[in-house]
């Protein structure tokens, strides 16, 4: 039995760590050129066998939790969360937070409502042309989204942008100098700590004033709501402030960043592939101009077959995955393409890695969307090396929320708004210093009223956003 | 001919796409676990059975065609 080979550049101390810091994507794509599928780099006292291409991958995502266990693999989650909110749960548990979290099919409908109008308030602010930045925007939308549709409409009216500040405090304090020490005293995990107090005192506060309130209606009951209802025995709050925060933490964070990221690059390809963008805009246009007259809501069906925009989403995803790195450890010693690993290492694998190797992907580095236009399915095609969601029993829950969140948002932005680039096409890149991937500024674009547009989706539109 | 319907449960998480779609045939419960009440639907229920294979999020069904 052969064990995985170390990638090169090993020198000592706490050996890949500072090259993981720098340049994540580099360090991996180098573990597979040395070593193959399953080749090996270390994080201080840790070694993290990395699997790429679809045998191991399959593995990896086919593993039960008794063989590669995710609980116990982001150390740099915990201070985020609070202690005792795990990262991910059982397939089993996933089930049942489809349910709870309000992720089921039967309630889309009412979200892409909710998400057109969250954009809607957003471009309200904007003049007939203008720049924005493209991290800050999609973060503060995504917050109102993914608040909205996940704890509910109420708790999203008592938010601001400073929520959405505080919030990219958190993602920015994931410094893989976590694996080492989650704790260790850095700036950036001071400012996740302050954070994170910043945010149980405004949803502290909130609680507050729904209890000097009326007691909430049966019509506008919300989740924040029902955790506040519940007592214990004593007639004691079951959950304190700092408890329910940390929930609604973990509830939008896998949503969050992903999300804002993915919407970002979206727009970012479409710029730089301006027939891409043809195809788009005319896709877009033509769902609008297909309506009757009165007719001011776009059919959830619609939302489902707009093909062009469904594949330039999937094409970024493919290109820029929000997540660059998938860990387990290992509970057991395991075999898998005949290398011997021992139990209680890391074990990773990486869709920024897997999601462009060759043959799996033609020309794998190009923006692509026909790759997924019938009769082709690129994604189908590759199940275990087309993975922006994961894949298999771990999958991403959200990725179909996520999905039609983000072609709710374009439909909006295009049929209003027509953009530009504010700065060298090439120069949009991500920030990799820490394990949660944003957008490195500057990153503007800049925006401008389209001359005619349809009538617009009166999806449910509220008052605009200086209202509040 | 007639179908059918497999679901890979590695791969189901139970969002009820499948429900929506071809109500007579799948129930999802509230703990999102996935009964298929008529695994050999009738033809009435193709197109409908066929539209939950094609939206389903995870690709969990398929249909296997069965000659009598």
């Amino acid at each position: 039995m052969i064990v995985p080979t170390k990638v090169s550049g090993d020198e000592g101390g706490t050996g890949h760590l500072e090259e993981l810091r720098r340049d994540p994507i580099g360090l991996m794509t180098r573990v597979r050129d040395e070593c193959g599928d399953v080749g090996e780099f270390r994080l201080a006292d840790k070694d993290v066998v990395l699997f790429t291409g679809a045998e191991a991958n399959e593995m990896f995502f086919r593993a039960p939790e008794e063989e590669l266990d995710q609980a116990e693999a982001y150390p740099f989650m915990t201070p985020i969360f609070g202690e005792g909110v795990v990262f991910d749960a059982s397939p089993e548990r996933r089930r049942e937070m489809l349910h709870n979290q309000a992720l089921r099919d039967k309630f889309m409908r009412g979200h892409a409502e909710t998400i057109s109008g969250e954009v809607e308030r957003m471009v309200a602010g904007w003049d007939d042309a203008g720049e924005i930045d493209l991290l800050g925007w999609f973060a503060e939308l995504t917050i109102y989204t993914s608040s909205a549709c996940l704890i509910g409409q109420k708790f999203r009216e008592e938010l601001d942008g400073r929520f959405a500040r505080l919030y990219h405090d958190l993602e920015q304090g994931t410094d893989a100098v976590a694996f080492v020490d989650p704790y260790a005293p850095i700036d950036s995990f001071r400012r996740r700590d302050e954070a994170r107090v910043g945010l149980v005192a405004l949803v502290q506060a909130i609680m507050h004033g729904r209890e000097a309130g009326p007691a909430p209606t049966d019509d506008d009951r919300d989740l924040l709501d029902v955790l506040m209802s519940i007592k214990d025995e004593d007639g004691s709050d079951r959950f304190t402030a700092d408890e329910v925060t940390g929930m609604f933490i973990s509830m939008m964070f896998a949503g969050h960043h992903t999300t804002s990221g993915t919407a970002a690059w979206t727009l970012i390809e479409l710029l730089r592939h301006p027939d891409a963008m043809t195809e788009v805009q005319a896709e877009v246009d033509g769902l609008f101009a297909s309506q009757t007259a009165g007719e001011t809501e776009v059919s959830y069906q619609a939302l489902r077959e707009i093909p062009w925009l469904d594949a330039a989403i999937k094409e970024a995803l493919r290109l820029h995955p929000p997540l660059i790195l998938l860990l387990r450890v290992a509970m057991t010693d395991l075999e898998v393409e005949g290398f011997h690993i021992a139990a209680g290492k890391l074990v990773g694998t990486s869709p920024a890695v897997s999601n462009r190797l060759s043959p799996d992907f033609a020309d794998p580095d190009a923006f692509d969307p026909a790759r997924y236009l019938v009769p082709r399915q690129d994604d189908l095609d590759n199940p275990w090396t087309w993975i922006p969601f994961g894949a298999g029993r771990h999958r991403c829950v959200g990725a179909a929320f996520a999905t039609m969140q983000l072609k709710a948002i374009f439909l909006v932005l295009l049929r209003d708004w027509q953009f530009e680039a504010a700065q060298p096409l090439d120069s949009y890149r991500n920030d990799h210093s820490k394990m949660v991937v944003q957008l490195a500024q500057p990153c503007t674009v800049r925006y401008r009223r389209r001359s005619s547009v349809a009538a617009p989706v009166a999806v449910g539109a509220p008052a605009p956003a200086d209202s509040r | 001919m007639s179908m059918r319907i497999a679901v890979d449960t590695d791969k189901c998480q139970g969002h009820g796409v499948c429900e929506s779609e071809a109500p007579g045939v799948f129930r999802v419960s509230k703990a999102g676990e996935l009964a298929v009440l008529d695994p050999t639907p009738p033809e009435s229920e193709r197109a409908r059975v066929e539209l939950a294979i094609t939206y389903c999020p995870t690709h969990a069904l398929t249909i296997e065609e069965e000659t009598p």
